[in-house]
């Protein structure tokens, strides 16, 4: 690490809240992790105050817990219930409104700038699999396209990763290694409490110009190095990738999708909480007085019976077939559609899975 | 507009008149629906009757005495549209937990005279006795989905009033799960959505009102209740509130001993 070219800046803890002030005066709308109801999810930040301290959590299949720990960490915890999608493309949104008389009105973007502070490796990696969904095919998503173009990444490497991730296993962390403008590794001792920024974009750069950053030491980037060592052994989950398409195509009809279909609840939570799940349907809304029609655009799931809506009838009636519509996309057919896999190893949808389903062990069952 | 203006009748069969109310409750739009409709029969409301036939007839309530069995047959023949509104027009009600216990047991404690009371072994939703259009479920019924129902109506279309759980709603609104983040038991994942999420986001699990969603696994979810440390009774009895005897948690006490 220490080896290369780039510039690595330090930051003290104390001039943390800085990035925040800096983002917001070069016009952003910073969203940063905060604490509500018991997790840590995405909110809009005055200030750095706003930015849950101290905070761990504790994640395993079907369960998050928060733990307080006497100590001024800005980034202890791994990801949260939302990712980065729920800012950037808004669970709810407004695609066109038609008067009677003819006049037709699409939203614009207002030009609003968007800053996520606190995103994580494998969130990053998230994004350039959406980009890759929702921006490069013939048709583009405007609604992300408008809120993706301008919104700066400051990015936070896990060096406590919880027990759900497997980004190792996915290559997409628990370090990140592109997709950011900023990327900071928070480094805590007994001694000393500081930020190594490591800028990989211009507008990084106007960020960390404005900060009044010092150059990191040797002695800092080493221990970065080290803090990434250790982090990725601390990486326990796993999902051997090796041939897993094949695997899985082979197993279609394996016995254990009726056993995982009688465990799920076709909740849909697993692929709203997935930072790369995309789908989403469109409903029209009109006025009593008929003067205005709107549509909307609306997260959907592969979970629900209408989604498979075609002339005559829903063709996943079983939630078994639901289960295994959702796991084949994400680590096999997404493969084939677009190159790479559609899951980055997050760990979400096993944490807020009520009945705790772990996607790495029923692709490890159906293989078996 | 030479567009006909609909007829709209509103009944009322066992029930706290809660979702009659939720009509009235659309204050801001009152007005409107006042001048789009012509409300022709509502006794909640106004004495004045208009005679049938009608455009749509919204129910509210169970069907509990013979005298309602022929009624909301009357009612069927009576309006183009019948849509059933609330957890007792669509799943019976809360007066349905009497169908797992013996009414006339009931009516001797609770009347002076039991004889002179005339009323069926079981309080049934309206789809028991006759076809319906559309069910708004809730206990009381989304002034929204209410809204949705008379918009769509107006301009011809299929009103959108889903059939997946809660937890979509949850999600969309940014709230935390308070099964997994705080071991809650919530129904949300077997519950139908359209309260846009109520309980869940004041951090309460959610009651389940608008009864079963498109397909509801209960008994894993009660194995997770289970997990959670409640007792299999209480598990029962959860289900068993304003939508219990909807077909699908009707027989919840019978899936936890499978
Ligand atoms: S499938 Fe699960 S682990 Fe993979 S990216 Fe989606 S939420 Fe994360
Ligand atoms: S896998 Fe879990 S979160 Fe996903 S639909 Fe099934 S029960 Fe719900």
């Amino acid at each position: 690490m220490s080896s290369q070219q780039k510039t690595y800046f330090a930051l003290d803890a104390e001039m943390f809240g800085n990035i925040i002030d800096v983002l917001k005066d070069l016009g952003y709308t910073v969203y940063g992790p905060t604490e509500r109801d018991g997790a840590i999810v995405y909110d809009v930040l005055d200030s750095a105050e706003q930015i849950a301290r101290g905070l761990y959590d504790e994640q395993s299949p079907g369960r998050y817990k928060l733990v307080k720990k006497n100590d001024k960490r800005y980034f202890g915890y791994v990801v949260g219930p939302q990712s980065p999608k729920y800012v950037l493309y808004p669970p709810q949104h407004l695609l066109f409104k038609v008067r009677k008389d003819g006049k037709t009105f699409i939203p614009q973007s207002d030009g609003k700038k968007i800053a996520i502070v606190g995103l994580r490796p494998c969130d990053l990696k998230a994004i350039e699999i959406l980009d890759n969904v929702l921006l490069k095919g013939p048709y583009k998503e405007s609604v992300y396209e408008a809120l993706r173009k301008d919104a700066v990444f400051i990015a936070v490497n896990c060096v406590e990763p919880g027990n759900n991730c497997f980004c190792t296993s996915m290559n997409t962390g628990p370090f990140a290694q592109s997709g950011y403008d900023i990327c900071i590794t928070e480094f805590l001792t007994d001694r000393s409490h500081v930020f190594i920024l490591d800028v990989m974009t211009n507008r990084g750069a106007e960020v960390v110009n404005r900060l009044g950053c010092r150059n990191a030491t040797a002695e800092e980037l080493d221990a970065v190095s080290r803090l990434m060592e250790e982090a990725k052994n601390k990486v326990r989950k796993r999902l051997n990738t090796e041939n897993l398409k094949d695997d899985l195509y082979k197993n279609i009809e394996h016995p254990n999708w009726n056993e995982v279909g009688n465990r799920c609840l076709a909740c849909g939570n697993c692929t709203l909480v997935c930072p790369t799940c995309f789908c989403s349907s469109v409903f029209d809304k009109s006025s009593l007085s008929m003067d205005v029609a709107e549509r909307w655009g609306l997260w959907d799931s592969c979970f629900s019976i209408d989604y498979s809506y075609i002339h005559g009838g829903s063709i996943r009636q079983s939630i078994m077939s639901r289960y295994r519509q959702w796991l084949m996309h994400k680590l096999a057919t997404w493969v084939d559609q677009f190159g790479t896999f559609g899951c980055v190893g997050c760990g979400r949808c096993i944490t807020w899975c009520p009945v705790g389903i772990d996607i790495t062990e029923e692709a490890n069952r159906v293989r078996g | 507009m030479a567009r006909k203006i609909p007829k709209i009748a509103v009944y009322k069969f066992a029930s706290c008149d809660g979702c009659q109310l939720s009509i009235v409750d659309l204050e801001d739009e009152l007005l409107e629906i006042g001048q789009r409709f012509e409300i022709a029969y509502f006794m909640e409301v106004t004495r004045a009757v208009k005679k049938g036939p009608y455009d749509v007839g919204l129910v509210e309530g169970s069907i509990s005495t013979p005298h309602d069995v022929e009624l909301i047959k009357s009612i069927r023949k009576d309006c183009k549209k019948l849509v059933a509104i609330g957890a007792c027009a669509t799943a019976g009600g809360i007066q349905a937990l009497r169908n797992w216990a013996s009414v006339e047991e009931f009516s001797k404690y609770v009347y002076a005279k039991p004889e002179y009371i005339q009323t069926l072994e079981k309080s049934s939703p309206i789809s028991e006795y006759v076809q319906v259009d559309l069910e708004l479920r809730g206990c009381p019924v989304n002034k929204y989905q209410l809204l949705e129902v008379l918009s769509a109506l107006l301009a011809g279309r299929k009103p959108n009033t889903p059939t997946y759980s809660v937890c979509m709603e949850c999600k969309r609104k940014g709230n935390v799960c308070v099964t997994v983040a705080k071991g809650i038991p919530c129904l949300g994942p077997v519950v139908q959505a359209g309260c846009g999420a109520l309980c869940p986001t004041y951090s309460r699990g959610c009651y389940g009102c608008f009864g079963p969603m498109e397909s509801p696994n209960v008994k894993s979810l009660a194995s997770k209740f289970i997990e959670l440390g409640m007792d299999k009774k209480d598990i029962v009895l959860m289900f068993r509130e304003f939508t219990g005897w909807s077909k699908e948690f009707r027989e919840v006490d019978r899936l936890i001993e499978e």
